[in-house]
């Protein structure tokens, strides 16, 4: 789950992490107050679930609140398009304000898990405000990497050399290891994913600051955190993936016009990947969880069909033992309530897999059923192309 | 012979007395495998379908001497769970139970590290050794006793290339369902270490999808010390990029992830990869003949 820079600069600083002055606007008008708080001369940042912001122009200095206001006008409602948002970008609702900071050294710091080591790990560079996968690849000697034994947890120890290692001495060190062993305390506390600030930077004044910070919470542990919930942004999410995570399926759109919906990530993806092999283009990703159910069966396939792109359907469910006719009634109840025309095909395996057929050719619907994947992705390709 | 379970595992369910546990260790007992307990916190005294339920892992040990686990308890209590069947000495646990914050799986895992425990998931199908004993969640009519071991990230997706070395009359030794979570107990190269010193598993299937660098791990190893032919299949290749699983973790793998990545490693490490999910039995026969 994903969150606002406003919103990790919150939590941030909830732990005694120094981040710039600033305030979240709404309208042009709190954008052009807010810049005259700051004195006129601050940074104007769009906020959206996505970096890369500021080349594709959604972080600018502007010198009078005038000038943030015109900004503002330009920002609000249009569609900020990033190498990380896709082609159709992401509808800027809220800019944040800060002031700007005379800045003297940059550096990156986050925490994430290590999947090899199954810890938590610490990452840092004296290379900030680039993204980290950049100096990976260009200077991966830069970066420092502490993988964080849970039993000890993060010693004060440790935080020292990373921040020695960032080039940081006396009074600063100390406040950049204190920093970082906060940081490791928020990470826990909030199960976080990720919590990454890039740049934190030291300004001239010798002051800490985390300019631009990102926050990660892991979705599995979000039911033991009452709030996150109401944290969400849902102008910054596709309205067929909102109503998909309401019924617990994991549904992501493409860009095709065959809707599908499988049951289990894995066999997911596999079947994309057969579709293209037979020349079909996937018009969604669409898991129903490895023991799709009747009710969940008919919601997916309600949400497939909620998408105009979507010319036909390819249903692949490899029941095991979740019976195939209680699969193939969910399925026609759901194509029936919305009035569905468009041709379908049906891949099943799991038990009273054939009373399922039958169900399913007497239904009434544009169905065919597939003996196995790549039948059923070659019938599906078909009757789309003869549709 | 096989790996991890036969027909002798003394099996124990904990959260036998939930929805999908009790179900679950009805089918795995009608496919013959031996349930001796359940346990279930608060429940301690009663039988479920016959099997006695006990309140603490220890008890039903000392009591019905089973050495393996599988475990069904929610979220919440699932790390406890795994904790408290590393305690009691157990040889094994699989843990179903999909969803399980990442925070208390750090710590489970480093605890079940030191442990004499070996863990297979969270978040998995589980293991089957075919014709003797099912201990997980996956159909077992699907399953030949055979010469193949399985082992995969996947749940649903294993069911379809078991399925197809079965049509093609390739039965299985074991299949091992490692989990899809991003911290599991057992990992490939565990799994593979022991087929490799399975009498009675002639050839390796293995199943990957995209992210993390665990199948360039397992090929990696595979070249260097795999007796047996090996055949692969990865999820995933037209999976759209963009979806990106979170800033600094793709530094971690370096760069590693994308699915046309993994398959150039295995094919690199002599491991033959099938290029459609239709054809995931044929690579296996493939690999066998070469």
């Amino acid at each position: 789950m994903n969150i606002h820079e406003y919103q990790a600069k919150e939590i941030l600083s909830t732990y005694g992490i120094p981040v710039p002055r600033n305030r979240v606007a709404l309208t042009a008008d709190q954008v052009e107050r807010g810049a005259k708080m700051m004195g006129g001369h601050c940074v104007v940042k769009a906020q959206i679930y996505a970096g890369g912001r500021g080349k594709a122009g959604g972080v600018k200095v502007v010198h009078h609140p005038e000038q943030a206001a015109e900004l503002a006008k330009e920002l609000f409602g249009k569609r900020l398009v990033t190498p990380q948002t896709g082609p159709e970008g992401l509808k800027v609702r809220r800019i944040l304000v800060e002031e700007a900071v005379e800045i003297a050294r940059e550096f990156y710091l986050s925490i994430t898990l290590d999947r090899e080591q199954s810890r938590y790990c610490l990452i840092a560079s004296a290379e900030g405000g680039v993204e980290i996968e950049e100096v990976a690849r260009k200077a991966p000697e830069k970066i420092h990497m502490l993988t964080i034994d849970p039993f000890t947890g993060l010693r004060t120890y440790q935080a020292r050399k990373i921040a020695l290692a960032l080039g940081l001495t006396g009074g600063v060190c100390e406040d950049c290891v204190e920093l970082i062993l906060n940081l490791y305390k928020c990470c826990l506390e909030k199960d976080c994913s990720l919590v990454e600030i890039n740049p934190l930077v030291v300004t001239r004044a010798g002051w800490l600051l985390a300019m631009d910070a990102k926050i990660s919470f892991d979705d599995n542990a979000v039911y033991r955190h009452r709030e996150y919930p109401d944290m969400v942004d849902y102008s910054q999410l596709d309205p067929l993936e909102i109503t998909a995570g309401k019924y617990d399926l994991a549904y992501i759109k493409l860009t095709g016009n065959i809707g599908c919906m499988v049951n289990g990530a894995g066999l997911a993806m596999a079947t994309l990947d057969v579709l293209k092999e037979y020349g079909g283009e996937p018009a969604n990703f669409l898991d129903v969880g490895g023991g799709a159910t009747r009710e969940k069966v008919a919601e997916a396939f309600k949400i497939i069909l909620q998408d105009s792109d979507v010319q036909a359907v390819f249903v692949n469910i490899f029941g095991g033992i979740m019976r195939c006719d209680v699969i193939a009634q969910g399925i026609i109840e759901a194509a029936n309530e919305v009035k569905c025309l468009l041709p379908i095909v049906v891949r099943m395996d799991g038990s009273n897999v054939e009373d399922g057929k039958q169900l399913l050719l007497e239904s009434g619907l544009n169905v065919q059923i597939g003996d196995n994947l790549g039948d059923g992705a070659q019938k599906i390709v078909a009757m789309l192309a003869t549709a | 012979m096989s790996i991890l379970i036969n027909s002798n595992s003394k099996i124990l369910v904990q959260g036998i007395t939930g929805k999908s546990g009790l179900f679950h260790t009805q089918q795995c007992r009608a496919y013959g495998s031996q349930i001796v307990a359940g346990v279930t916190p608060g429940k301690g005294g009663v039988h479920i379908e016959g099997i006695p339920v006990f309140n603490t892992v220890e008890e039903a040990v000392h009591y019905t001497g089973a050495t393996v686990s599988m475990i069904f308890v929610p979220p919440p209590g699932a790390a406890d769970a795994i904790l408290e069947a590393c305690d009691a000495g157990l040889e094994l646990a699989v843990c179903i139970t999909e969803g399980i914050p990442v925070r208390d799986m750090v710590l489970a895992r480093a605890i079940q590290e030191r442990s004499k425990t070996l863990l297979v998931g969270p978040n998995c199908p589980g293991v089957i050794t075919p014709g003797q004993c099912k201990l997980g969640i996956m159909p077992g009519y699907i399953h030949t006793p055979g010469k193949v071991g399985v082992v995969s990230r996947s749940g649903t997706l294993t069911y379809e290339a078991v399925k197809q070395l079965t049509d093609l009359g390739l039965g299985q030794s074991t299949c091992v369902g490692i989990g899809g979570d991003p911290i599991i107990g057992m990992k490939y190269i565990d799994v593979l270490k022991r087929f490799n010193d399975d009498p009675e598993t002639e050839a390796v299937f293995m199943i990957g999808e995209i992210g993390g660098g665990a199948e360039e791990e397992a090929a990696y190893w595979i070249q260097e010390h795999m007796k047996k032919p090996v055949a692969a299949f990865i999820a995933g290749v037209t999976a759209p990029p963009g979806k990106r699983m979170g800033h600094a973790g793709a530094i971690i793998t370096g760069g590693k992830g994308k699915a046309e990545d993994k398959i150039r490693t295995l094919q690199e490490c002599g491991v033959v990869v099938s290029t459609s999910p239709t054809r995931m039995g044929e690579a296996m026969q493939e690999a066998i003949k070469k």
